[in-house]
């Protein structure tokens, strides 16, 4: 699941092929995702494993790193 | 005293923070009209300094154009100064619809309304015409206005990579479940000078079902062959939904918007806007004003091939010089120079050149990514053009960045 996340991350998001990410990189507080592109990977994931993250569990801080957004996933199956 | 010491400190301490990043934005006081040449004081308190203007949005030089100041002159005798009302309780006179039907002519669509300024436009328009069951989908270099408007909108909100089309039809069918889709994107991006693929834009809003957004405020009145805008360039007039422009660039340039496109939408905005519906729209002397500029854009298109051959003359000129430009062929030209402090330096240096010229970096523009936005009117003739040429050139030889690459030019003054 983290490999899946982590590469739609660096599709969706990067811009610069040289940029890394690994599972900890911080993806909202680090400026990658904005508040108003999370949209697209909370939907990417809902649609990819077959769940409804409810809003007030789709945090900026819940999303803000990979291995936060595996643990929300796992929470929400 | 409610602003006591300890609230006002919290002021000086933001605004401190926005000095020390050096982000600090300061008024330069213009005492003349809008044009080609003016007089400056700045810093403030010095003396006036004439300086040529490469930084205007007056793409049609019409700011201070004759017939517009006689005609606004008309205007304040016929209409008087202002409307003390909304437009829907006291607040509409006849000429603003006159404006809202040649606006409607002159874009191609179907309807069009007024708005305080294209920001109210942009603030409004979403909330108005969309819900909870839609989606909107921009472009990830729109402007600021339109981002305020989508985050007073309750539909969902994605974005796409600037211009990609790939991943813009990955949005749209990942958004497939949606009422409604709206695709949104500026005509002419104000940063970059590029336009956007419309056309392809359009075909993908055919084959999703998606509706199209258009702000073109950088391209009214002078893109496209007769001046229509993105979408005539594009060869899809008709074709865009919405378009929200403004009367505060080329045509004209004091102030006013609208949102012009399918009338069922623009409907939407008289019911549902709020910046129309609770603030006065435009003061009938800019109404008339703008009124006579659409007149002689109808007339001729010189002033747009003016600016078009003014545009490719300093593009070629910058180039044959070694600077790095961004690509495109708007008469928005930026000079490329990454590091921020450089663009700040050359900026100054140009002004004391004579060139009024500003230097932008980020947080306006992305890190790495300083430049001199250099911006061309129909108002410049060929000798304002080359004294420009020879101040660029002058201090780029200052500071040794002609005919240099991109790497070359971070590697001696950084990122």
């Amino acid at each position: 699941m983290q490999k899946v996340i982590l590469e739609y991350v660096e599709e969706e998001y990067l811009e610069d092929d040289d940029e890394e990410l690994d599972v900890d990189t911080p993806l909202i507080s680090g400026g990658i995702v904005d508040s108003f592109s999370m949209v697209s990977l909370k939907r990417f994931i809902e649609n990819k494993y077959n769940i409804t993250i409810p809003d007030d569990k789709a945090t900026p801080e819940a999303f803000d790193t990979v291995t936060k957004i595996c643990v929300l996933v796992k929470e929400s199956t | 005293m409610s602003f006591s010491d300890t609230v006002r400190d919290i002021y000086k301490q933001q605004l401190k923070e926005i000095q020390d990043a050096g982000i600090f934005k300061q008024e330069r006081f213009i005492h003349s009209a809008q044009a080609a040449d003016i007089e400056v004081e700045f810093p403030t308190g010095s003396s006036l300094k004439k300086v040529i203007n490469m930084c205007a949005n007056n793409y049609l030089g019409l700011s201070c154009h004759p017939d517009v100041v006689k005609a606004a002159h008309e205007g304040l005798d016929n209409r008087g100064y202002g409307m003390s009302s909304v437009r829907f309780i006291c607040g509409t006179q006849d000429i603003h619809r006159e404006l809202e039907k040649k606006t409607t002519e002159f874009l191609g669509t179907e309807d069009t309304i007024l708005f305080p300024s294209c920001m109210d436009a942009n603030g409004g328009v979403f909330e108005a015409i969309l819900t909870e069951e839609d989606v909107m989908i921009s472009d990830r270099l729109v402007h600021a206005s339109i981002i305020d408007g989508i985050r007073l909108c309750g539909a969902m909100h994605d974005t796409f990579k600037h211009s990609n089309m790939d991943h813009l039809e990955k949005k749209l069918q990942l958004h497939a479940d949606k009422r409604l889709k709206m695709v949104i994107t500026d005509g002419v991006f104000s940063m970059d000078g590029d336009t956007a693929k419309l056309d392809e834009m359009v075909a993908l809003c055919e084959k999703y079902n998606a509706i199209i957004f258009v702000d073109d405020s950088h391209a009214t009145g002078f893109i496209g062959k007769t001046g229509r805008g993105t979408h005539e360039q594009c060869d899809v007039v008709g074709k865009i939904d919405i378009i929200t422009t403004t009367f505060g660039k080329a045509l004209g340039g004091a102030s006013g918007g609208c949102v012009s496109g399918r009338k069922e939408l623009v409907e939407m905005c008289r019911q549902k806007a709020r910046p129309y519906l609770f603030s006065n729209t435009i003061a009938p002397v800019v109404v008339s004003g703008v009124l006579k500029v659409m007149d002689i854009l109808f007339q001729s298109t010189e002033r747009r091939d003016k600016l078009e051959a003014n545009a490719n003359y300093w593009r070629k000129g910058l180039t044959e010089a070694g600077f790095i430009l961004k690509e495109g062929d708007t008469p928005i030209v930026p000079v490329m120079l990454f590091n921020a402090k450089l663009s700040q330096d050359i900026s100054r240096d140009l002004y004391e050149e004579g060139i009024y010229a500003i230097g932008f970096f980020f947080p306006v523009v992305a890190k790495g990514q300083a430049r001199i936005r250099t911006q061309i009117s129909a108002g410049h003739e060929t000798h304002h053009l080359d004294k420009g040429l020879e101040a660029f050139i002058k201090i780029g030889k200052k500071y040794d960045i002609l005919g240099k690459t991109k790497q070359e030019i971070i590697d001696k003054y950084g990122l």
